[in-house]
């Protein structure tokens, strides 16, 4: 195997964890609403709108393998964070309630889910987008060597 | 291996554990809730709550509902049938779930209408007239009014009763109730303890007879 190969079959490896992630999330977030039947909060819907369509580029991006994927999936992921940690400082009561987006149906800042006693939705939402950005942002330091 | 053959492998490792944990959920709530119907069976019945049907009855067949609620009304007739088909076999309780906006109105006509001894004839009532009074883009809970004497209710003594504070109680018994039991959307059906897991009358129909196999 060539030098070169081995650093795209690498590449390759980082989207693909990319993309097990944001699958992994995209059917976590299934099972709370549709299974568990935790009703998604505005905020909630916001972050998925931008999890969902990683499924489907990252998984477009593998096949054959195109470096242009950050330029795609970098921005989706950016925004997702975003509201992912802004969610993650309502939950955790850095912002107060009352500067909240959304006040019918489903409030954004009560707690329904707590795994192992500290994971909440809004920061398993917060670790995958971190881990998708950060996984692209060192296939881009690569690329661009 | 391929990378093909990777994410393959993985989409379809994924989609099993997905319906793996579908499974172990539903098994677990299943257990959970029958714990509870034996130990705290008053999470599914209360002192107050409205039943229909014989106190031999070994089949609890509970309704978490709310009288806006469309596919509560398209139930009410189904649940009905079952009961008619299965005589002194099934006892129906009444639990209350107000979701909609402003339902809150509607439980309290239902139990002032207890006093006068019409509580079945007011909710069969309302469920019929349902669509009049409940639509979605335009309800007017004021217009219940016209269909009450159906009944042959006294409206002056329903207008004062549906003030009692206790009824407000009941209300909010009966919604913590509902969140103990993962009760989200309405009708929410429980069968001695069992909550219907798959929704449909098909399935409410099964999970009665299987109850019923049990027993009788």
């Amino acid at each position: 195997m060539t030098i070169e190969e081995k650093t795209s079959n690498s590449d390759w490896v980082i989207v693909f964890i990319c993309w097990l992630v944001a699958s992994v999330s995209t059917l976590g977030s299934l099972f709370f609403s549709e299974i568990m039947e935790l009703a998604p909060c505005a905020l909630c819907w916001y972050q998925r709108i931008f999890m969902f369509p990683l499924v489907i580029i990252l998984l477009i991006g593998l096949f054959p393998f195109d470096k242009n994927i950050i330029k795609y999936a970098l921005p989706l992921a950016i925004i997702g964070w975003g509201f992912a940690f802004y969610h993650y400082l309502l939950y955790s009561g850095i912002i107060p309630e009352s500067v909240q987006p959304c006040s019918q149906g489903v409030s954004c800042s009560e707690t329904y889910l707590d795994l192992f006693g500290f994971l909440t939705i809004p920061m398993l939402s917060l670790i995958s987008f971190s881990i998708i950005i950060g996984f692209l942002l060192i296939l881009r330091r690569r690329r661009s060597k | 291996m391929k990378k093909q053959h990777i994410v393959l492998f993985s989409s379809v490792s994924l989609i099993l554990l997905f319906v793996l944990g579908i499974y172990i959920y539903k098994n677990y709530q299943a257990q959970r809730l029958g714990f509870m119907a034996q130990e705290n069976a008053s999470v599914f019945v209360r002192e107050y709550s409205q039943t229909l049907g014989s106190d031999d009855a070994k089949v609890y067949l509970i309704k978490f509902s709310d009288p806006a609620c469309e596919t509560c009304a398209a139930f009410h007739p189904f649940v009905k049938q079952l009961m008619g088909a299965n005589p002194g076999k099934i006892k129906l309780v009444i639990r209350y779930a107000p979701f909609h906006d402003g339902a809150d109105y509607f439980v309290k006509i239902l139990e002032a209408s207890k006093n006068q001894g019409k509580y079945w004839e007011t909710l069969d009532t309302m469920y019929k007239s349902q669509r009049y009074w409940a639509s979605h883009h335009n309800p007017q809970p004021q217009r219940i009014w016209r269909f009450l004497p159906r009944v042959g209710l006294d409206l002056d003594k329903i207008r004062t009763d549906m003030k009692n504070p206790d009824i407000v109680g009941i209300i909010n018994q009966d919604l913590a109730d509902a969140k103990t039991l993962n009760v989200r959307k309405t009708p929410g059906f429980f069968v001695n303890g069992k909550p219907l897991s798959r929704f449909g009358y098909q399935q409410l129909k099964e999970l009665v007879d299987y109850e019923i196999n049990k027993y009788y």
